[in-house]
């Protein structure tokens, strides 16, 4: 009972204070919509010049949705990569390929590196196909009723087929499931624990460890409190994600509502168990660098197998690393709610922890 | 008469700095008590210590026969602490209901008792104002009333009267008494003199010791002065002079 007079009193508070309830509601859909323009939006053709190359290679260039612009002759290429804002610049002279890149942005650069490798070796395929079967058909000429069997020098076909995603995918659709799980996970942190470091800071706590309120009584009513937002928030992030945003959801909805609850329930119990170490909202905010941050890091952004073998080990203390995987696991790979269970039983025992661990700390305010 | 609150050479220190050095304190049910002091005395911590709030670095504490500290105590305290624990957002009576709530009154007496404590402290019309526009006295009658809100037999009220006007100040002790006379032990911290002359039982805390303590009558006697603030000079400077000696 003592626990719902909190959970009451939390909601009246919550709901009293629209800026910060907006906040919680409607940011992460801001930065979750600008991302998504930002990154998905891969409409940029390269612009590429060329000087002494052959028509069938503009040709195949052109089909890798790369712009040409062809000059008559270059002195200084790499004045005219500036001067005339080009990607990169192909020359060729006999047997010689210059390719001059700009490498202003290097994975940009790596791309279009690629395609031009790949059309010159297209090219170069089929003009010696091409001559080969020249070469057969002349000594067929010459070397009448000797039937001659010419195996296909064709190009051979290549198909491209994905496990995962499709050859539209974005950055931004392995990216976003992550992102999804990181809004709700910050927010719901940065609001939990700036609620109760309030109520330490006025003084309202203190008074509360003077009524016969026990302490898992307010760690219950803030979970229960804060942790109805939290619901909420979650259900809004995701359905704007999947169903406005159009992010890639391969699984189910509710298998990445249950995971992103798991993480709002995470990041809610560390939130009000940091407030405790903090004296003021700067000093809450000092904890975003050092606890918040670095999850992004580890939540499968960044290669985990890449990682040295101790950043492993740190990987693996960090709820987003399971909250990400799991996330990237249900909407990008689509796997069920069986291939999740161990990230949802790890996210649930850090929730766990964290709430004796809560309980423990209240003890700075009573020792009973 | 039965003691209420009984302290046995309670001492506190926060690392090497000693806040309380072995006080004894002993109030007997349905008194005044008076903790008088300058500010930095170690009056609230004391209080605090009285609550459960704080944990004594040595010595006992007993209020109603109970060991302190003990929740299921903290039903029969009520407590107002020196600086307004408020929720600043939320309306007089939605404090009221919170606290009540917490004390597990049930809707019928939790309607009565708020209905009586905001008319005590003439706070009925501002009910449904949010504390956050009430003016500073506002909120220490607030205080005051959320203190009583469980009707408790024992009040600990840390400097109750601070920014309240003088008429309503004589309200409040007018109903300090009433609630002695039904039998209300009352604990008081105060740092205002004339305060100190309406407690039954006085203790004069300075540096952390009791330097004095008795009714405001014994002790003027004792010293033969006839204002406490004098008795309270004077039995704080014997206190520095035999530091001095020593």
């Amino acid at each position: 009972m003592r626990t719902i007079a909190l959970v009451k009193r939390v909601c009246i508070q919550m709901v009293r204070d629209k800026r910060t309830l907006a906040l919680m509601m409607v940011a992460p859909l801001v930065i979750l919509t600008l991302l998504h323009f930002l990154l998905s939006s891969d409409t940029t053709t390269p612009k590429l010049g060329v000087n002494g190359v052959e028509e069938s290679l503009i040709n195949e260039l052109k089909e890798k949705e790369i712009e040409i612009i062809q000059y008559d002759q270059l002195k200084n290429p790499d004045q005219l990569i500036k001067d005339e804002n080009l990607d990169a610049i192909l020359q060729l002279e006999g047997d010689q390929i210059d390719l001059t890149i700009t490498n202003d942005d290097p994975s940009k650069a790596k791309v279009l590196q690629t395609k031009v490798l790949q059309a010159i070796s297209t090219v170069n395929a089929s003009e010696q196909a091409t001559n080969l079967a020249n070469l057969v058909e002349d000594i067929g000429r010459q070397l009448p009723n000797t039937p001659i069997y010419l195996p296909q020098a064709k190009v051979p076909e290549f198909n491209t087929s994905y496990i995962y995603g499709s050859s539209d995918t974005t950055f931004f659709d392995q990216l976003s499931p992550i992102l999804v799980g990181f809004f709700v996970f910050f927010f719901v942190f940065l609001i939990s624990g700036i609620g109760l470091l309030r109520e330490r800071t006025t003084g309202t706590l203190d008074r509360l460890m003077a009524t016969p309120i026990q302490r898992r009584d307010i760690v219950f009513g803030y979970l229960i409190g804060y942790g109805f937002f939290a619901i909420i928030q979650t259900i809004i992030v995701v359905f704007y994600a999947t169903k406005i945003l159009d992010i890639m959801l391969v699984g189910s909805l509710w298998n990445v509502i249950l995971i992103n609850l798991s993480l709002a329930l995470v990041a809610l119990l560390l939130g009000i168990l940091l407030s405790a170490f903090a004296n003021s909202e700067f000093q809450m905010m000092q904890f975003i660098p050092i606890a918040i941050i670095p999850q992004v890091f580890f939540a499968g952004i960044l290669p985990f197998e890449g990682m040295p073998e101790w950043m492993q080990l740190v990987a693996k203390c960090m709820p987003m690393y399971y909250g990400g995987n799991a996330l990237v696991d249900v909407m990008y790979k689509g796997l069920g709610l069986s291939d999740i269970k161990n990230e949802l039983f790890v996210l649930l025992g850090f929730a766990l922890v964290f709430i004796v661990l809560n309980i423990l700390a209240l003890k700075k305010y009573r020792k009973i | 008469m039965t003691s209420t609150i009984v302290l046995e050479q309670v001492s506190k220190s926060f690392g090497k700095k000693t806040v309380l050095n072995n006080i004894n304190i002993n109030v007997d049910a349905g008194q005044i008590f008076g903790l008088i002091g300058p500010s930095g005395s170690g009056k609230t911590t004391l209080v605090k210590i009285i609550v459960g709030m704080d944990h004594p670095s040595a010595g006992q504490v007993q209020v109603l026969h109970t060991q302190v500290p003990n929740l299921g105590l903290l039903q029969s305290i009520g407590y107002m602490a020196q600086a307004d624990a408020l929720y600043n957002d939320l309306t007089g009576k939605e404090n009221l209901a919170f606290f009540a709530s917490l004390y597990k009154l049930n809707k019928e007496s939790q309607k009565k008792r708020i209905a009586y404590a905001a008319d005590l402290v003439e706070l009925t019309p501002h009910l449904t104002k949010k504390v956050q526009n009430y003016s500073g006295g506002m909120k220490r009658r607030l205080s005051l009333a959320i203190a009583l809100i469980h009707d408790p037999p024992i009040l600990i009220l840390d400097e109750p009267t601070v920014g309240i006007d003088p008429e309503l100040r004589k309200s409040i002790w007018e109903e300090i008494n009433r609630l002695k006379n039904n039998g209300k032990t009352i604990l008081i911290t105060t740092h205002v003199m004339d305060e100190a002359e309406k407690c039954d039982q006085l203790a004069m805390v300075r540096d952390g010791e009791i330097i004095s303590n008795g009714s405001p009558k014994d002790l003027k006697n004792h010293y033969n002065i006839n204002s406490l603030e004098e008795v309270f000079l004077k039995a704080g400077g014997k206190k520095h002079e035999n530091n001095r000696i020593s």
